[in-house]
């Protein structure tokens, strides 16, 4: 058992009589006073404390697992050195979920896992249990439960060498800088790799990370795949709106490649106002000074569309943790399936799948048969935009004799007559 | 329900289709249910597939009183059209480490979340934090006090604060873990909630915790301060399993290769020829490992779960300054304390957390991430200067090829202030 003794008197130790309790609609209305705010308020509390939420099982065998296996994809078989059996079933989620659905997992969960369950941190929802006939009654069930249209609510996968859940961001349900949609692009990337949840058949395992504008919010640099949203155009500048809803100088600091300028500007009414203007060759479309600024909006319906960069791996095991590298510059926005995007997916996916050694990632895959080789493997033409040339682009330059002949070198000394 | 407005969806319509969940139905069957803000929403989701922008309107300064953080102002742009999501705020709602829950919290959780808001969330947000999507400026602090008096819980990071820290699922089902990650995330959680909660930072710092070097929880890749479980001692074999493994009993890698035929195990080619610092041999029917000579990568034991396992004299490796690229370009954290024991109330490790945050809260400039700063005044200079701590070659995957160090004064016998009528006494100019 865990020693949990040191946080007995925090807020969130144990909420059992909270949660026995019904939630009660009235309370803040009735004892919440807005001219008293600081009356009865409790702040700093924290969260709840974890233990209370493990099943039975963990808690019986927390540290005391010895090892574990994959029965099939989507199902892992722990055994614990008391002689414990735990099966946990992994699932998709699509992460933005209604309460409709959550009322549901609650119900899966007590009818099969004594009300217990657990989210990854790639919105995968984990259901455990402790004796096969549970688990086959589990699956069956989970195998059955669809949505009106068809899609599974919780489809079975995403462990071992199988493609798990693509980690994404908000897109246009909820953000104001996307250059495009998030959940779209996940739903219909995952529909055309569905195959690789449910399976294990990849060399190594393989991670899509989506994220739907430079900010990053899903932190996707160090992925095997990662879909990003971009800009292309510059920003506008709302010189009649500027000053009233931006700090002018955090603007002008906020652009990296010292673009923004003050400026002194006539409005058509003929009233001079301080604003900025763009030397807009210098933009790298970051967005940064939308952040700070907004009469600067970048968003357009030409310019926005998705990057999808290759290669990049977080864990230590056997390389070290890598970026992933630039080697679709723009593909428009395509809706709502994104078909482009799910295709060069597919030619990664299927090049890698068919050329990587077993335990090989994509990126250590692609550095060993190099990349003039991905690039013609994967049919995805190179560009010049995959040539650095922002911080540190030396460190990409190719200073060595030692390359491959491949259909670009091909094409050169064709055209050169050699 | 007579008065819910549907809307025209044909775009969005087609992403219920295909095997993969579809939010869409999910947020349509939520609709029907008699709640015409989701309808609202997937009409502005429509629209914006439509013209390819964003309908939501920047920022918008909304909080709870007393908190800088934890609430994301949201506003439509097109609330005459969609008049129940004109004001569709978010709230992050700080996680349980490692993301287990009962039914009864989900379903409280949702009682709650359905009288105050929408019945949207995600879970959950890249940070960890349970996120409730939608709700009314008016309902923000009912939604607080409901959350804080009816479930004991709180609001997470945002903004120029700490932001929720994460782990892995540690101990509660991994056997690898060499840390209680929970327990450290739990215990930074609370010791740091008046920085998680009021904004004193130059810019967000992030602290995730993951078990052991596969990092579950990308610790390396998007926090200020990483906390990844090692050890120091012997990997522990079990030479029996290890036989098992060669003899095809025990499938490789627990069976994450099942549905391809990649023939039979060879231990050789797939353990010990892989070992990136080429620390392992088989010595007639002994696997050997000279643990001297190991970095620690866990391919061996991810291979053989059964017959390898990590030592157990365990503690952490410390990393600073992970980052997503905005602005300098990407950052992944960079080693700083190679061992650190990782044991309640964790004492060494909060002391180098206030070496660390006084430095980046005088230095750092307004949004300077920690590991910007670090690159902007050095690395020698923050490991010496600032951390106290000893440079060890751990600390460079090489060493600087250039031949530029900064020598200070006192570092050069007699000083920077030289007698030039002495110097030139012995050089004609």
């Amino acid at each position: 058992m865990i020693d949990t003794s040191m946080y007995k008197d925090d807020p969130g130790y144990d909420i059992t009589e909270k949660l026995d309790t019904p939630y009660d609609p009235t309370l803040a209305d009735r004892e919440y006073n807005p001219a008293k705010p600081m009356a009865g308020r409790l702040t700093d509390q924290g969260p709840p404390h974890y233990e209370q939420f493990f099943p039975e099982v963990i808690k019986k065998n927390y540290g005391k697992w010895l090892t574990h296996e994959f029965v099939q994809a989507g199902v892992i078989k722990y055994t614990s050195e008391t002689g414990d059996l735990m099966w946990v079933v992994r699932c998709a989620t699509p992460r933005l979920i209604t309460t409709n659905l959550l009322r549901e997992i609650g119900d899966i969960a007590d009818k099969f896992c004594e009300g217990h369950c657990r989210w990854t941190t790639r919105n995968n929802l984990e259901f455990h249990v402790t004796d096969e006939g549970t688990l086959k009654d589990l699956m069956e069930f989970l195998n059955n439960f669809k949505h009106p249209g068809g899609s599974y609510k919780l489809p079975i996968g995403g462990t071992g060498t199988a493609i798990t859940n693509i980690v994404h961001t908000q897109g246009w349900i909820h953000c104001h800088t996307p250059a495009t949609d998030a959940s779209g692009m996940v739903k219909s990337v995952m529909d055309d790799m569905f195959e690789y949840w449910t399976s294990h058949k990849l060399p190594a395992k393989l991670r899509i990370s989506m994220a739907c504008c430079l900010n990053m919010c899903g932190a996707v640099h160090c992925s095997d795949i990662a879909l990003l949203g971009i800009h292309r155009k510059p920003p506008f500048v709302e010189h009649d709106r500027i000053t009233g809803v931006c700090e002018i100088p955090l603007a002008i600091a906020a652009c990296p490649t010292l673009a923004i300028k003050p400026a002194k500007v006539t409005l058509p009414d003929g009233k001079e106002v301080k604003s900025v203007t763009v030397n807009e060759p210098r933009c790298m479309f970051c967005g940064n000074c939308y952040t700070m600024c907004p009469a600067m909006p970048l968003a357009d319906e030409e310019g926005d569309g998705v990057a999808i960069l290759a290669g990049g791996k977080i864990s230590n095991r056997i390389t070290q943790p890598t970026f992933s590298k630039l080697i679709v510059p723009f593909i428009p926005n395509e809706l709502p399936r994104y078909e482009s995007v799910c295709k060069i997916v597919r030619n990664i996916v299927e090049a890698y799948s068919k050329g990587a050694n077993k335990y090989e990632r994509l990126g250590d895959w692609a550095a060993r048969v190099g990349w003039e080789r991905f690039f013609e493997q994967c049919q995805i033409p190179f560009t010049e935009k995959s040539i650095d040339d922002y911080r540190l682009a030396y460190d990409t330059y190719h200073t060595t004799t030692q390359f491959k002949w491949s259909s670009h070198t091909d094409k050169l000394m064709q055209e050169a007559g050699y | 329900m007579a008065d819910l407005k549907k809307h025209d969806t044909p775009l969005l319509d087609e992403l219920k289709k295909g095997p993969f969940p579809s939010f869409v139905d999910d947020l349509e069957t939520r609709a029907e249910s008699g709640v015409q803000c989701c309808y609202d929403l997937l009409g502005q989701l429509e629209l914006s597939y439509v013209h390819k922008e964003t309908h939501w309107k920047h920022g918008g300064i909304v909080g709870v009183f007393g908190y800088g953080g934890g609430v994301i102002g949201r506003y439509s742009d097109a609330p005459a059209d969609f008049p129940t999501i004109a004001h569709f705020h978010t709230l992050r709602v700080n996680q349980p480490s490692s993301k287990f829950y009962t039914s009864k919290f989900l379903r409280k959780m949702c009682d709650m979340w359905d009288h105050r808001g929408s019945g949207v969330t995600n879970f959950h947000g890249s940070t960890g934090d349970i996120i409730l999507i939608g709700t009314s400026t008016d309902q923000l602090e009912p939604t607080f006090y409901d959350l804080s008096h009816q479930f004991d819980m709180d609001l997470g990071g945002s903004g120029s604060n700490l932001r929720t820290p994460a782990c892995c699922m540690g101990k509660a089902r991994c056997e690898w873990s060499c840390l209680d990650t929970q327990a450290i995330c739990y215990d930074l959680t609370m010791t740091y909630q008046d920085e998680l909660h009021r904004p004193a930072f130059p810019y967000k710092f992030k602290f995730k915790i993951s078990g052991c070097p596969n990092d579950c929880v990308a610790a390396i890749a998007r926090s200020c301060t990483s906390i990844i479980g090692t050890w120091k001692d012997n990997i522990r074999i079990d030479q029996k399993a290890v036989q098992a493994y060669i003899g095809g009993e025990i499938a490789p890698n627990a069976g994450a290769f099942s549905d391809r035929d990649w023939g039979a195990f060879d231990i050789q080619k797939e353990v010990i020829d892989l070992c990136p610092s080429g620390c392992m041999v088989m010595d007639g029917n002994e696997l050997k490992i000279d643990d001297r000579e190991c970095v620690r990568c866990m391919h061996c034991i991810n291979v053989m779960p059964s017959a390898l396992r990590p030592g157990v004299d365990c503690g952490a490796t410390i990393l600073n300054g992970a980052k997503a690229p905005i602005l300098e370009g990407a950052q992944m954290s960079t080693l700083i304390i190679p061992f650190i024991k990782m044991e309640y109330p964790y004492e060494e490790f909060k002391d180098f957390v206030d070496l660390m945050w006084d430095w980046w809260m005088e230095e750092g400039k307004n949004r300077e991430r920690l590991g910007e700063l670090i690159q902007r005044q050095g690395l020698a200079h923050y490991i010496i200067d600032i951390l106290g701590r000893e440079p060890i070659p751990q600390h460079v995957r090489e060493p600087r090829s250039n031949p530029y160090p900064f020598w200070k004064e006192e570092e050069v016998p007699g000083g920077w202030t030289r007698d030039l009528a002495a110097f030139r006494a012995r050089h004609l100019a």
